[in-house]
């Protein structure tokens, strides 16, 4: 009875601890993203109140109106930004995916001399620090006359998300059995048919996180873009964040709001690819 | 061997190999022709740009007199950086940062990892809150922190002030060992999900029975996750070690914003380095010299996690 009890006993603090640690970790993820976004709702008075605020008095949406009408808080022409942003990671995207897809099935579906050290070779461009790159690069943008443009900064991007798009590909592709495209061949399909209406619809969900994979990096590409895009013309979002830190007074609210703009499409499209994601990197990577 | 990969060394091969097939159409093998989008891209924006930057690290170059870029000097910028204790200073820091960084992150990651692993209910919604700080952009991370950090207004003295744990504001990102600590929280709030989610798809992948086999023998809980739970999602954590070892240098963007390498260059990183060696004082050659030395360093990295991949492969391999 008492071994019993104090196995109980045990059991529950156990219990407890799980609940109290998983809480823990919990705020601590959280915590910051959602200080952002009560940062900017509330008046700069009350985030630079001493003693601090801590129950908001009034909530508005006071930043992101001013951010959206026109040349926004303190000069920093959100709007351009927004729209580089999206040109440019979509364009990015698209190519790297048709170039990824092109090389991921090579690597899922074929022998061929050299499989191995390619693909390392591959992953090894991706190694090399973006910042480590940008001095060539902007050493040949400047020669070529393309820096500050969006063709510059796509295909810096298509290039950056190469070797990840293919390792992920060549995972999702190795995840379809290989005899649904031989029994689709000796039905008659050519092999371009077998790939197009048997591989491709099975991968798809996979390749399309593999998309949303290769979005999220141009989209959240900093050290390339700092350096090659000087203006409105070509400025994507994270550098405009750059913008605000610059100056000598920090227009906190206006940052945490162009910080939520940012962050809300990169939330959307990664809470939808969360599961295929982990499945495509270890799948290619566990299997060899 | 499978028939498709048949045929595509067939088509490969077959002017040396099968000349009785000659009357066939000449054909590119296949996987090159389906890899050569990938080549010229690659060779395009980074293999012929790091050639260039790789000569170009032997000359004094500097972007404001370009003629300089046809002057070779050898040897002399890596010589230079060999003794510039400064840089070694910085490169100490770098290694440093990534190593507590990297180390921290796969033990809380693993933490995190079996507390959810544990939890009987509401796992998913765990699991998507535990990818929060994947999405966040290094850029937005710093930002985040170095406003959570703020000595005047930040949250982090706020509560501490307000919790009665210190008088006065802790000038975080001014003091540099202060900046460093932050920096690092920072570095690990964005990535310990990384470690999270992949070590967390390996316990759900990972078969129930030989942890109950072990249990039934009279493994204590600690044996149990040793011998038997550590071993399978071994990889798995690989694995992750090595997608972040590929892009380590986004603490560039994370320390940029907080610090911009300051106080007095306390925090100073390779990555910052290079880049205000680049840019601000146009010292290109130099900058591109630091560049090929940070650029090794990431390629230690990925290798020695990629060794490793391979070996806890080899390793769990015959149990899969």
């Amino acid at each position: 009875m008492d071994a019993n009890a104090a196995h109980r006993a045990k059991r529950g603090v156990l219990k407890a601890a799980h609940l109290v640690g998983l809480f823990l970790a919990m705020a601590f993820i959280c915590l910051p993203g959602l200080w952002i976004v009560l940062s900017s709702l509330r008046p700069t008075v009350e985030i630079m109140a001493k003693p601090p605020v801590w129950i908001p008095q009034q909530l508005s949406f006071d930043a992101y109106v001013a951010m959206f009408s026109g040349v926004g808080q303190g000069g920093i022409p959100v709007i351009e930004y927004f729209r580089n942003s999206i040109i440019i990671s979509v364009t990015s995207t698209v190519i790297a995916l048709a170039v990824g897809m092109a090389g991921g099935y090579a690597f899922a579906r074929y022998r061929f001399p050299g499989k191995s050290p390619i693909f390392l070779g591959f992953m090894l461009t991706r190694t090399v620090p973006g910042i480590a790159l940008s001095l060539p690069l902007f050493f040949v943008y400047a020669r070529l006359g393309i820096i500050d443009t969006h063709f510059g900064l796509i295909l810096a991007y298509v290039a950056l998300n190469v070797p990840f798009t293919i390792w992920l590909i060549d995972g999702f592709f190795r995840q379809v059995p290989k005899d649904l495209a031989e029994a689709a061949q000796i039905d008659g399909c050519t092999r371009w048919q077998a790939f197009w209406q048997v591989e491709f619809p099975l991968a798809r969900p996979g390749i399309a996180s593999a998309g949303i994979f290769a979005f999220l990096t141009s989209w959240n590409e900093f050290a390339l873009a700092s350096q090659l895009t000087r203006s409105t013309n070509s400025k994507t979002l994270p550098v405009g964040l750059l913008d605000y830190t610059a100056e000598f007074t920090i227009d906190w609210r206006g940052m945490c709001a162009l910080a939520v703009v940012m962050i809300i499409p990169a939330l959307v499209l990664t809470f939808i690819v969360q599961k295929h994601l982990v499945s495509g990197l270890t799948s290619g990577a566990v299997k060899g | 061997m499978d028939p498709a990969g048949a045929i595509a060394q067939d088509s490969g091969y077959e002017q040396e190999k099968a000349p009785a097939k000659r009357s066939r159409r000449w054909k590119v093998p296949v996987p090159f022709l389906l890899l050569l989008p990938a080549f010229v891209v690659l060779a395009a924006v980074v293999v012929v740009p790091l050639a260039l930057s790789l000569y170009s690290s032997f000359t004094p170059f500097r972007l404001t007199r370009p003629d300089t870029f046809w002057t070779f000097i050898g040897f002399r910028n890596y010589v230079r950086l060999l003794s510039d204790w400064e840089f070694w200073v910085t490169f100490g820091r770098t290694v440093l940062l990534l190593t507590v960084a990297l180390n921290l992150e796969m033990v809380l990651g693993l933490g995190l990892a079996l507390l959810v692993e544990k939890a009987t209910r509401g796992q998913r919604l765990l699991r998507t809150i535990m990818m929060f700080p994947m999405m966040f952009s290094p850029v937005l991370v710093g930002f985040q922190f170095k406003f959570l950090f703020n000595d005047n207004i930040g949250l982090i003295n706020n509560a501490l002030q307000a919790l009665g744990l210190t008088d006065s504001a802790i000038p975080w990102l001014i003091d540099g060992t202060l900046a460093f600590i932050a920096i690092l929280v920072a570095e690990i709030w964005s990535s310990t999900a990384v470690f999270a989610i992949f070590i967390l798809a390996g316990l759900m992948a990972m078969p129930k029975e030989p942890v109950e086999a072990a249990k039934v023998d009279g493994c204590t809980p600690w044996q149990t996750f040793r011998y038997v739970t550590w071993p399978f999602i071994m990889p798995f954590a690989y694995i992750a070690m090595t997608i972040r070892s590929l892009d380590i240098a986004r603490a560039y963007d994370i320390v940029k914003i907080m610090t911009d390498g300051g106080p007095a260059k306390r925090t100073e990183i390779l990555w910052t380095l290079i880049a205000r060696t680049g840019y601000a004082d146009a010292r290109m050659g130099v900058a591109n010299a630091m560049a090929y030395i940070a650029i090794l360093l990431s390629i230690v990295f990925t290798a020695m996690f990629f060794r490793q991949l391979a070996k806890a492969r080899a390793q769990v391999g015959a149990e899969w």
